[in-house]
C-alpha cells in the first residue's frame, strides 16, 4: 500500500519522461553548422590506456579528465584514487550532499522521525497517513540523490566504484518494509567507510547493521526454547546465515553443508534489532544482541567447535569465513569480472587470490594488484566490458559535463530514477540478496539497446542542461577521440546536430 | 506422492469420482514444440481477492469470514454468477460469463506458488522466475522461448513499460509501451536517426546484431500497429484502457504468426483497506479486466482457437477482511485459464473449504495446487513440450497432477 503512492509519482516521472522523449526529439537545428571532422588521435596508445584507467576505475571520463591523467601520469592516478583520502572534496557536492539530512541519521532517528505508522492502527487521519507516508519517501529520494550526485560528480571516483560494487555485494533490498528508511544508512554507515578497507571490517559492519539483519530476517532468528522466544521471535530463520555463506563469503560451491547453514543460524540467533521503547541501550546504530533469544549451546561450525559464549561466537564464524581461502577466491574472481573481463583470466584471480590472503583481505592492496597486472593492462581488455545500465547513464552524464546538482534534483531525479527502474537496473531496487550483475550476458539486449539510444539522444538535446545542446567538440575532446573507424566514418558524414546524440550512444559508450 | 487427476464436482473430492480425462495426457499432441500456438499471461501485480473473484458460495465460514465484503450468493441483489460446483463469479466479470458457457473459460482454485513471504516483490519474483523459492537469473516464459522452433525478433512481445521477470533471460523479447505512449515516435523512428545509427551499427559483433535485432522488431510492431491505427481512424479515438492494449495484442498477434509468446500486466490489486464486495474498489478494477480479457479473446478471431491464456497472482488474500474493509496478502489464489482450445466451464483444483483447520496458518486460503502444474498442462499440450523440455522451463519441478487443461 504504502508503495502506491510512490509508483504514483513514479509513473507521473515516467510520462514526464516519455512526453519530454518525444518532444526532444522533435526538429533538429535547420541550418548545416559546421560539422565537426574526427581526426585521428596523435598519440592513439597513450590515450587508450589513460581512457581504459578512467573507463575502469571511474564511472567514465568527465570533461578534462584526459588531459588532467595524462599530465599527472597514470601511477600517480591510480596511487590518489587507491587513497581517496588524499583528494579534495568538491565543495559544491559537499554542500549539496549537506543539505541532505537524513543521510547521517542513525537508523532508530531515522524511525523515531520517518517511519510512517502501520496501516490500520487507526490513530491517524487518512490525510494525516498520507502525509507521514510522504515524509518517509523524503529518505529514500535522499538517498538517491546522494547516490546520483556522488556517482556524477565525486572527485573520489574509485570509492563511489567499489561503494555501489560492495553494495551490490551485501546487497539489501529498499523496498522490504524498514529498509525503506534504512537503506541509505546502510550505504553510508557499512559500506562506503569500508570500500576500500579490510574486508573483515566491511564484513562485520553488514553483519550488524539493521538493514541487513531486517532485509534477511535475522532480527527474528530466535533460539526456540530460549528465554525470549514469543511470538515472531519463535524459532531459527537460516535466512542470513544461507546467504552470509552462499553470497557474501563462501560462495554456492563453498564446501559448507546444511548443517553448518543451521550452526550458523544458531551462532547468529540474536543478533537483531534495538527495540523502540525499551531499557537495552543497544548500538548507536541500533543493532542490538538479545542474549534472551540466543542459542548458547557449542556448535560445530565447518569442522570447528565454537564454545556457547554469546555475540563472541558470530565475530569467530565471521573470522573464519571472512579468513577462508574459498572466500579470497570468490572475491578475487568477482574483482576480477568486474574491472577485467566478464570471464576474467584464471592467472589474475590467482593472483589476487593470494594478495587477499597474504594482506588479510586488504581491498586497496588487492586492487593495487589487480591494475598493476598484466592482464588489466592487457589491450585486449579494453572496451571488454558491456556497461550496465547505471554504469552508461552515470558515464553518459559524466561526458557530457552535466552539472550534478542540477541533474538530480525535483523531475531529474524522478526521471532517472524512472529510467533505470525501467532498464530494470533501479539502485536500491535488486529484491534478491545476491545484487545486480555486471556481464553483458545480463545486461546486452535489443530492447536495452534502443533504449539507451533514446537516451542518448534525449541527452545530447540538452534534456538535462536546461534545453542546451551538448557540445560535440567538447564531447570528443573529453572521450580522448577514442572512436573506432567505422564510428569516425559515420559521425564525419553525418550531421552536426546528430553527432553528440550518435557519440553518447555509439558502440563505444556502450562498453567500458 | 500421489499422481492424481484433480477435477472438483458438486462438493465431492474423491479419488473415485475423478473422470479419467487426460490419463494419457503425458502423449504429446505434437512430435515436437509448437512452432504455431500461442500463450498470453496476464500477470495482476499486488495479489488480487481470488476469494471474491471465485466465490465459494457454499462455504459457511466464507460468509462468516467476510461480514461486510462478502460476495452475496447467486439469485440475490448483487450475487456471484454461478459457475459450477458451489463457486460464482464476481458479479463485475459479467462480460466473462460468455466464454465460460462456451467452455472456454476455467479456473484452478486454491492454486499458487510455495513461496510463503507474503511480499509482493519477493512472491512475484519467485513465481516469475518459476524456480520455487529460490529466484533464478532468469524467468520461466524466456527458457520456454527458448524452446520454441524459429524464432524471430517479435517471437515474444512484452505490452508494458519494462521487461518483466518472467521474460528476462538469454532470448531476445520485444517490447511495446502501452497506451498511446505506444504510437509515439521516438528518435530511432525517424529515418535520419535510424539510418546512422544502422550505420555505426552495421557489423557482427554481439552489440550490432542486438541492435539490428531490436530495429526489426520495432519497425515490425510499430508497421502493423500503424496498419491497424489506419484501419481504425474512421472511428472516435479509442480509449485508453486494458481493452485497448489487450486490442493491440490481439490484432498484433493475428498479423504477425511469429509472435507465439505475449505479456501484460495490470497492477492495483492491493486491496488492504475498502476493498468494496460487489460493489467497490476490487469491483471496479475487475470490470475493465474482464471487458480486457473478452476484448482479447474476440479480437484474436481465428487465432483464438490456437491461444491459451494464463492470469495469475503472487498470492492470494487472508480468507478473514481486516478492520478496515480489506483483506491483508494471503497465500493461496485461483488462476484464470482460457482460450479455444481449453476445457472450461470447470472450477479444477482441489477444496477443502475454509475453516480454520484446513488454512494455511489459520488465515490463508491454502495451495493445493502448485501454479505450475496448469502451466506445465498447458506447455505439454499446447505448446507441445515434451517431458524434459518441461524440466528446463521449471527446473527441478514435477507435475503432480494430471490437468487436462486442453
Amino acid at each position: 500500500m504504502k508503495l502506491r503512492s510512490w509508483i504514483v509519482s513514479l509513473l507521473l516521472g515516467l510520462l514526464l519522461w516519455s512526453g519530454f522523449m518525444g518532444s526532444s526529439s522533435a526538429n533538429p537545428p535547420v541550418v548545416d553548422s559546421p560539422r565537426l571532422t574526427i581526426a585521428a588521435s596523435p598519440s592513439p596508445n597513450q590515450s587508450a590506456a589513460v581512457l581504459h584507467v578512467l573507463n575502469r576505475l571511474s564511472f567514465g571520463a568527465r570533461p578534462g579528465d584526459v588531459d588532467r591523467v595524462t599530465q599527472m601520469g597514470i601511477e600517480t592516478y591510480i596511487q590518489s584514487q587507491l587513497s581517496p583520502s588524499t583528494i579534495a572534496l568538491d565543495p559544491n557536492l559537499t554542500q549539496q550532499l549537506s543539505q541532505l539530512e537524513t543521510l547521517n541519521m542513525s537508523p532508530p532517528e531515522l524511525v523515531r522521525n520517518y517511519q510512517p505508522p502501520q496501516v490500520g492502527r487507526g490513530k491517524l487521519s487518512q490525510e494525516a497517513m498520507r502525509a507521514a507516508r510522504q515524509k518517509s519517501r523524503r529518505v529514500m529520494q535522499q538517498a538517491l540523490e546522494a547516490k546520483l550526485m556522488r556517482s556524477v560528480s565525486s572527485p573520489r571516483q574509485l570509492e563511489e566504484v567499489m561503494a555501489d560494487f560492495w553494495y551490490n555485494h551485501f546487497n539489501v533490498f529498499g523496498g522490504k518494509g524498514l529498509t525503506r528508511v534504512w537503506t541509505g544508512a546502510y550505504e553510508q554507515q557499512a559500506i562506503r567507510p569500508y570500500a576500500l578497507g579490510r574486508f573483515r571490517e566491511l564484513l562485520g559492519a553488514t553483519s550488524r547493521h539493521p538493514a541487513m539483519l531486517f532485509y534477511l530476517d535475522n532480527w527474528q532468528n530466535t533460539a526456540p526454547n530460549s528465554k525470549g522466544a514469543r511470538g515472531r521471535f519463535k524459532g531459527l530463520n537460516e535466512n542470513y546465515a544461507r546467504e552470509l555463506m552462499e553470497l557474501h563469503t563462501l560462495g554456492v560451491n563453498g564446501g559448507y553443508t546444511q548443517q553448518d547453514v543451521i550452526a550458523l543460524a544458531k551462532i547468529f540467533t540474536g543478533w537483531g534489532l534495538q527495540r523502540a521503547k525499551g531499557k537495552q541501550a543497544g548500538m548507536q546504530n541500533g543493532f542490538y544482541f538479545d542474549a534472551d533469544r540466543h542459542d548458547f549451546s557449542d556448535k560445530v561450525f565447518l569442522g570447528k567447535t565454537i564454545k556457547g559464549s554469546g555475540m563472541a561466537e558470530g565475530e569467530q564464524a565471521l573470522d573464519m569465513l571472512a579468513r577462508s581461502p574459498i572466500t579470497a577466491r570468490r572475491i578475487s574472481y568477482q574483482l576480477a569480472q568486474y574491472f577485467v573481463a566478464d570471464r576474467p583470466p584464471q592467472t589474475l584471480v590467482d593472483k589476487l587470490s593470494q594478495q587477499f590472503q597474504a594482506t588479510d583481505g586488504d581491498i586497496r592492496a588487492v586492487l593495487n594488484t589487480l591494475v598493476h597486472s598484466a592482464e588489466f593492462r592487457d589491450p585486449k581488455f579494453y572496451n571488454a566490458k558491456f556497461k550496465t545500465p547505471y554504469q552508461y547513464v552515470i558515464s553518459a552524464m559524466r561526458a557530457t559535463g552535466v552539472d550534478a546538482t542540477a541533474m538530480t534534483s525535483g523531475k531529474n531525479l524522478l526521471a532517472l530514477y524512472g529510467m533505470l527502474k525501467q532498464w530494470g537496473m533501479a539502485p536500491y531496487g535488486c529484491i534478491s540478496p545476491d545484487g545486480y550483475k555486471n556481464t553483458q550476458e545480463a545486461w546486452l539486449n535489443p530492447d536495452a539497446l534502443l533504449r539507451r539510444i533514446t537516451f542518448a539522444t534525449a541527452l545530447a538535446n540538452g534534456r538535462f542542461n536546461q534545453g542546451n545542446p551538448v557540445d560535440t567538440a567538447q564531447l570528443t575532446r573529453t572521450l580522448g577521440n577514442n572512436f573506432s573507424d567505422r564510428t569516425k566514418e559515420v559521425l564525419n558524414s553525418s550531421p552536426a546536430a546528430l553527432q553528440a546524440s550518435l557519440i553518447l550512444g555509439s558502440p563505444e559508450l556502450m562498453r567500458r | 506422492m500421489n499422481r492424481r487427476k484433480f477435477l472438483y464436482q458438486a462438493g465431492l473430492v474423491s479419488a473415485g469420482t475423478i473422470a479419467a480425462l487426460g490419463t494419457h495426457g503425458w502423449v504429446a499432441r505434437t512430435p515436437a514444440a509448437n512452432g504455431r500456438n500461442r500463450l498470453i499471461v496476464v500477470f495482476l501485480r499486488g495479489a488480487v481477492d481470488g476469494l471474491n473473484v471465485v466465490v465459494p458460495y457454499k462455504d459457511e465460514a466464507y460468509y462468516e469470514a467476510r461480514p461486510t465484503i462478502a460476495i452475496p450468493r447467486p439469485g440475490e441483489s448483487g450475487g456471484a454468477l454461478d459457475l459450477t460446483g458451489g463457486f460464482g463469479l464476481h458479479p463485475a466479470l459479467a462480460s466473462l460469463v460468455p466464454l465460460w458457457q462456451q467452455k472456454s473459460l476455467a479456473f484452478v482454485h486454491a492454486c499458487g506458488s510455495q513461496d510463503v513471504s507474503r511480499s509482493h516483490f519477493e512472491a512475484q519474483d519467485r513465481m516469475e522466475s518459476g524456480t520455487g523459492t529460490r529466484v533464478a537469473a532468469d524467468g520461466w516464459m524466456n527458457r520456454l522461448l527458448g524452446l520454441l522452433p524459429n524464432h524471430t525478433p517479435t517471437h515474444a512481445v512484452n505490452l508494458g513499460e519494462s521487461i518483466p521477470k518472467s521474460l528476462m533471460g538469454k532470448v531476445s523479447v520485444a517490447n511495446l509501451p502501452l497506451g498511446r505512449v505506444a504510437n509515439a515516435a521516438v528518435a530511432i523512428d525517424r529515418p535520419q536517426i535510424s539510418a546512422a545509427f544502422d550505420r555505426l551499427y552495421g557489423g557482427t559483433d554481439a552489440l550490432s546484431k542486438a541492435y539490428q535485432e531490436g530495429r526489426q522488431a520495432r519497425e515490425k510492431l510499430l508497421a502493423d500497429l500503424n496498419a491497424e491505427m489506419m484501419e481504425a481512424s474512421k472511428g472516435a479515438p479509442s480509449p485508453v484502457n486494458f481493452a485497448s492494449d489487450t486490442k493491440k495484442l490481439a490484432r498484433l498477434m493475428v498479423r504477425d504468426p511469429g509472435i507465439q509468446l505475449g505479456f501484460l500486466a495490470l497492477g492495483g490489486w492491493d486491496t488492504h483497506v475498502n476493498e468494496g464486495g460487489s460493489r467497490g474498489q476490487l469491483s471496479n478494477r475487475l470490470k475493465p479486466l474482464g471487458e480486457g480479457l473478452a476484448t482479447l479473446a474476440q479480437e484474436l478471431g481465428p487465432v483464438y482457437k490456437d491461444t491459451a491464456i494464463v492470469v495469475m497472482s503472487e498470492f492470494g488474500r487472508t480468507v478473514k477482511e481486516n478492520g478496515n474493509g480489506g483483506t491483508d496478502h494471503g497465500h493461496g489464489n485461483a488462476l484464470w485459464v482460457m482460450g479455444g482450445a481449453v476445457k472450461g466451464g470447470q472450477v479444477y483444483g482441489q477444496w477443502n473449504g475454509l475453516t480454520e483447520s484446513q488454512l494455511h496458518e489459520g488465515r490463508d486460503l491454502a495451495v493445493l495446487t502448485d501454479y505450475r502444474d496448469p502451466i506445465a498442462s498447458l506447455l505439454q499440450r499446447h505448446m507441445g513440450l515434451s517431458k524434459a523440455q518441461l524440466s528446463k522451463v521449471f527446473p527441478g519441478f514435477t507435475p503432480q497432477s494430471n490437468l487436462a487443461l486442453v
